[in-house]
């Protein structure tokens, strides 16, 4: 069975209840009924999910390096060889079978049918063979008398590293599993192949089961409604001319690649005009979050940034906020703010050390000793502007509320007055009155100052409620740049990466 | 404040305090009250105590740049006290003798402590994770390179040199004649036959832990405390992290070479070969015991925890010694700076994520 | 697909890689001339050294195979085996039977001070060896307090050839005549006139031997997995924690034996410094043998010990016809054990974040692939 939706749909938690994974009981626990084979079961953990036969291959790879296969496919549970010791010292000082274990692991690949080599160590092996030797491992998990052998495996994202041959490969080898008799719950983004392998398809949002189908005569174009499509009237949208003809392109990215772990850019050019509102959305990991780490140096990046005309360095974050650009990072916390030091700190730093601000002179400008009462003043005025909820601006900013840290990482890039503003994820775990506030916010400070302002965001509704243009990163490159009144279906295609019907002229 | 609050408030305290430091800090009160009870003249006692937390403050203070920079605890000190003995040494051969050998030695120091810290800041650079081990080593194979060249180097003044071979540092030469004591009698108030207070050299600390104090507080010591406290976020608003880092470790470096300075014109004796090799951990210790972390230290820290140091440093071995009449001085000093260094690298990285 | 590497580039970096042992060949390769020894009494010199110390530093394998690094808190091990030592020379047992007694004083001593380190280094998650260093220093100032003031008062000591003149208290050397060269003149034989301890050498065999069978061990196993990874052991449900402690447990037992057997050879017991130096230099030999942070072979136990004491026993000498002065030879010598010590630390580091930059590398790689 496939299983489709955007990012927050919902996918990850339900595979996390069915495994009962400690985060679903740490966070509140589940309600309703999970039924295997006609008896109801209550999982606690997910050895007891492994006892009743149910497998999980996560996205990132849990193996380890300088073991073989084999051994990674028995970790833990390696067939022991009985020695004396084990009288004396316990379990553990028994020998491990070496026989048996590769017996058990040439079948667990035998049933996959992939040239995989058990003896190969994981750090050699290419990606492909890593995601084969995780299946296998869960397939080792033959029957015995405590435990049932696995009966339901379900892979999360398993194709999204390989290549097409390797893609290949494992969609046979699925094949192979299911007629042997075991249930497959296969979650991708790449729509083809659920179409082409599953059985049933089923897709959520927001939480809910839209749709449950079988695949036969399902079109990719059905399935980016029902993943994207909202009722109608649920956003409201104050639409605003923007003249592109006559405003100047503000900055320009030609090319760009960026090696942002998890959200590789491999070549984007967009043209931003001055003024506008820019929004850039995808799926998780296609690449919208690095292009502005990228373009503002916090990760290795090459490809041209051209602004008001000027080439600027990349892999220098001061050359970028010397140029007057600005950038609120997605990750508030680790790259945002200063946790431990007070609001005053946080919103007055960069404008500190970049223009000098807040610092009066003495000795004829070689000592510069930090302006106390300038920087509370300023800070003072922020937190009336943004309606920052705090004991006053010497609280520390750990014990602000995630919306209020946002709005002080706002706070912080308005301090500097950029001409050109990037806000990554601005309403990221934020409360809902909170996030209109900072969609307010940011609307206000264009329309005033006049800031040119970029925005990426995982929430399309978001985007398409601010922003002029909305562009659409898919598989690292700009797949398509529509005017925010489209049709959400569109940008759902865009983000599946299927070509819009718009684009190329047709109809949804 | 009903007794729910006080023992909530009590209690968030000696969360914040830390329950190491409130024993030590009532064990060394609990000394000074026995004190006079076993025929220990309090007046000495302080007298010692400011003494001695005179003599080793500027190496304490020396700490705080570099754990301000997130570069964690300066086990590389004694790479800063051989810049200070450089300077020392070269002072004497000078041979100017008076106060103003002081000066020269500060003033021969500084290059060395510059160019040494430099060189030790990039090597931390590349090395990030792994300081405070690494630190310890290159410490110790410095101790023990200068202990090749403290043989070989061509010193000659009579008073510094072996005298039948001529060349030659000896281990220990005195400082008699040229700056022995000569901050400590500077201004020394003498309160009563056994209380003398080393004004001169407190004062000394206190300009250098003001120049401190007041470089926090400028553009660059702002940028130094982002730094320490999240090195992303500093990077992110422009600031160049291994710079702040290298200058973080010359600044340490430069403190360690001026510390042992006023150590020496204290002691009277300028230490050679394996004197510097085991210096790094009573100041270590010390500004834990006053309440730094690995990642977060002030200056008031240094004042407490030197205070407090050189307090049980001073006083265990005359109180115990007239109490059971046995001298267990050196091994509570052992027990106590090391394990307060354990408990500092058992707690959690303090800077929140 | 791999990248691949030029062969002067793979030449290169198994250079890189084993740096310290073939710096230290270059150094005993000129030293030794130098020196003006003879083969006979180097080669004499050796097999005492190897028979002595090759215990103290196969201890150090097991916490590297976890993932613990440096285990500088073998000197914990050190003290169990030295109070052991103290107590059959009070009790008067002498010969082989007294050194098997004080093996078996000092393990539970041993185990003791292992767990309580293990469950420290544990606290101390990322910072293990700057941890296990100071531990050393503070168990340090525990022995003293046992040794120097518990001892002859509290437990209960009495032959005045050990204690001191107060009443209570060891006094700082203490003459090991009961056990001396026990072990290694059981089985003592000649070649080329040169004696070998065949005794206390198949004691090390069996030793390696069980280093060996370890690794084949479930235990074993667990260990190198936890080395690895520790939340890919935690995923698959090892005890990480707990494996952990065993493996620092395991090490300070072997080096209270491995303490004994040491001073079984020299003789004397220096009380109260004995146990301080051998960390660093078992630390050190290792290095030498071309071992590095993470891993660590039979191989360089032994290559680090010929090596290691070869380049200390002709120092002071070489030293001497050098430039005058024997001093300058052992300074040298101290200032070369803490130089190796640095340089391995300093290329672990530097090694570790250019893997991960290999990983980068590798992946763009593996994007490249997929075009």
């Amino acid at each position: 069975m496939g299983l489709l939706g955007e990012n927050g749909a919902g996918k990850s938690t339900l595979m996390k209840i069915l495994f009962g994974m400690d985060e679903i009981h740490q966070t509140g626990g589940y309600g309703g009924d999970i039924i295997i084979n006609g008896e109801k079961v209550q999982f606690s953990s997910p050895i007891d999910a492994l006892a009743k036969g149910i497998g999980m291959v996560h996205q990132e790879f849990s193996l380890l390096p300088d073991f073989t296969a084999t051994e990674n496919i028995l970790l833990n549970r390696e067939p022991l060889k009985y020695t004396v010791f084990s009288e004396l010292f316990g379990e553990r000082l028994n020998i491990l079978d070496r026989e048996k274990m590769d017996q058990i692991a040439e079948r667990a690949i035998g049933r996959l049918k992939v040239p995989l080599d058990k003896d190969m160590m994981v750090s050699q092996m290419p990606v492909g063979h890593k995601q084969f030797t995780e299946i296998a491992r869960e397939l080792s998990k033959e029957a015995t008398d405590v435990v049932e052998g696995i009966k339901l495996l379900v892979l999360d994202e398993p194709t999204a590293v390989l290549s097409e041959q390797e893609a290949d490969s494992l969609l046979k080898a699925m094949r192979l599993l299911s007629e042997s008799g075991i249930s497959i719950i296969f979650i991708s983004h790449r729509l083809q192949e659920i179409i082409d392998v599953c059985n049933t398809i089923m897709v959520m949002r927001d939480g809910q089961i839209i749709k449950t189908v079988p695949s036969q005569g399902v079109v990719i174009a059905d399935i980016a409604r029902w993943m994207v499509g909202r009722d109608v009237g649920s956003s409201k949208r104050e639409a605003r001319g923007f003249d592109y003809e006559n405003t100047p392109v503000l900055l320009s990215l030609q090319n760009l690649w960026v090696d942002m772990p998890g959200e590789v850019v491999r070549d984007v050019s967009l043209d931003v005009h001055k003024g506008e509102i820019l929004g850039i959305g995808g799926m998780a990991g296609q690449g919208k979050l690095g292009i502005p780490n990228g373009a503002m140096g916090l990760f290795p990046a090459g490809g041209k940034v051209i602004f008001e005309g000027k080439e600027i360095a990349l892999n220098n974050p001061r050359h970028f906020l010397d140029a007057g650009m600005a950038f609120v990072s997605e990750d508030r916390r680790g790259v945002g703010l200063l946790l431990d030091e007070s609001l005053e700190w946080n919103i007055s730093f960069t404008a500190m050390q970049i223009q000098e601000k807040y610092l009066k002179r003495y000795l004829g400008g070689l000592l510069k000793w930090r302006d106390q009462a300038a920087i509370e003043e300023e800070t003072e005025s922020y937190v009336k502007q943004l309606e920052i909820r705090c004991t006053s601006t010497k609280q520390k900013a750990k014990e602000l509320s995630g919306g209020n840290q946002q709005k002080v990482c706002l706070a912080k890039a308005f301090a500097v007055g950029p001409k050109l503003l990037f806000v990554s994820e601005p309403t990221r775990g934020i409360d809902i009155g909170a996030k209109s506030l900072v969609l307010k916010a940011l609307r206000k400070y264009n329309e005033e100052n006049g800031t040119t302002i970029v925005m990426i965001s995982s929430e399309l509704e978001e985007l398409r409620a601010i922003c002029d243009r909305v562009a659409i990163i898919s598989d690292g490159k700009v797949f398509g740049i529509l005017p925010a009144t489209t049709d959400s279906a569109e940008f759902g295609l865009l983000m599946i990466g299927q070509k819009s019907q718009v684009l190329e002229g047709g109809s949804v | 404040m009903n007794l729910q609050q006080l023992t909530s408030s009590a209690k968030g305290l000696v969360k914040s305090f830390g329950l190491p430091r409130i024993i030590i800090g009532l064990f060394l009160l609990s000394l000074f009250i026995t004190a006079p009870f076993v025929g220990v003249n309090i007046g000495t006692s302080l007298s010692d105590t400011f003494n001695r937390f005179g003599m080793n403050a500027v190496m304490v203070l020396a700490m705080v740049p570099m754990i301000h920079s997130g570069c964690g605890l300066n086990f590389g000190l004694p790479l800063g006290i051989i810049a200070g003995l450089l300077g020392a040494t070269i002072s004497l051969q000078v041979n100017i003798p008076g106060p103003t050998s002081f000066l020269l030695a500060i003033l021969f120091a500084t290059p060395f402590a510059v160019i040494l810290g430099w060189g030790y800041g990039q090597l931390l650079n590349r090395v990030k994770g792994g300081e405070m081990m690494i630190a310890t080593y290159v410490g110790f194979s410095s101790v023990a390179f200068m202990c090749i060249m403290w043989l070989l180097l061509p010193f000659s003044n009579p008073t510094m040199v072996w005298g039948y071979s001529g060349t030659g540092l000896r281990t220990t030469i005195s400082t008699e004649g040229y700056y022995r004591h000569v901050l400590n009698d500077f201004l020394s108030i003498q309160l009563t036959d056994h209380l003398t207070i080393p004004t001169g050299m407190l004062l000394f600390f206190a300009l250098l832990a003001c120049i401190i104090w007041a470089f926090l507080h400028t553009k660059t010591g702002t940028a130094m405390t982002a730094v320490g406290s999240n090195s992303v976020f500093a990077r992110a608003s422009g600031i160049n992290v291994d710079k702040i880092r290298t200058l973080s470790v010359i600044m340490s470096t430069w403190l360690g070479a001026i510390g042992i300075l006023v150590y020496q014109q204290s002691f009277g004796f300028i230490q050679l070969y394996m004197g510097p090799f085991y210096m790094a951990l009573p100041a270590v210790s010390a500004i834990l015991i006053g309440g730094a972390s690995v990642n977060k230290a002030s200056i008031l820290n240094v004042v407490i925890g030197t205070f407090l140091f050189q307090g049980i440093v001073t006083m265990t071995p005359s109180v115990m010694n007239s109490m059971i009449h046995t001298d267990m001085s050196e091994v509570i000093r052992i027990v106590v700076s090391n394990g307060m260094i354990l408990y500092a690298l058992t707690r959690k990285a303090e800077v929140t994520r | 697909m791999t990248l691949h590497m030029t062969k002067t580039q793979k030449l290169l970096r198994i250079m890189g890689n084993n740096m310290v042992p073939i710096l230290f060949l270059v150094i005993c390769a000129f030293g030794i001339p130098l020196s003006g020894y003879s083969a006979n009494f180097l080669a004499s010199e050796i097999v005492i050294r190897i028979s002595r110390n090759s215990f103290l530093i196969v201890s150090l394998l097991i916490p590297i195979l976890a993932g613990m690094g440096l285990n500088f808190g073998m000197t914990l091990g050190a003290m169990a085996g030295q109070i052991g030592l103290i107590l059959i020379s009070d009790w008067g047992i002498v010969g082989i039977p007294g050194i098997i007694l004080a093996m078996i004083i000092s393990t539970p001593i041993s185990v003791l001070l292992g767990w309580w380190c293990g469950k420290i280094l544990n606290m101390a998650r990322g910072r293990e060896m700057v941890t296990s260093y100071i531990i050393g220093f503070f168990m340090n100032g525990i022995y003293q307090l046992v040794v120097l003031y518990g001892m002859g008062a509290v437990i209960p000591v009495r032959s005045n050839a050990l204690l001191l003149p107060r009443g209570y208290g060891i006094r700082n050397t203490v003459n090991l005549i009961g056990i001396r060269r026990a072990l290694d003149d059981l089985l003592l034989i000649r070649l080329f006139g040169i004696p070998i301890p065949l005794a206390t050498l198949l004691v090390i065999t069996v030793l390696c031997l069980f280093i060996l069978w370890f690794k084949k061990t479930k235990l074993g196993q667990d260990m190198r997995a936890v080395g690895q990874d520790m939340e890919v052991a935690r995923a698959a449900g090892i005890k990480v924690e707990h494996t952990r402690i065993i493996s620092i447990v395991i090490s300070t037992v072997f080096a209270g034996y491995g303490m004994i057997l040491y001073l079984q050879n020299i003789g004397t017991l220096n009380t109260y410094n004995s146990h301080m130096q051998i960390g660093m230099f078992s630390v050190a030999a290792l290095l030498v043998g071309g071992a590095s942070v993470s891993k660590a072979n039979i191989r360089n136990v032994f290559l680090g010990v010929i090596l290691f004491h070869l380049m200390f026993i002709i120092s002071p000498m070489a030293g001497k016809n050098l430039i005058g002065q024997a001093q300058l030879g052992e300074y040298f010598r101290v200032f070369v054990s803490y130089g190796v010590i640095t340089i391995s630390l300093v290329l672990y580091e530097v090694r570790k974040k250019r893997d991960q930059h290999y990983v980068g590398l590798q992946l763009a790689a593996d994007q490249e692939a997929l075009q």
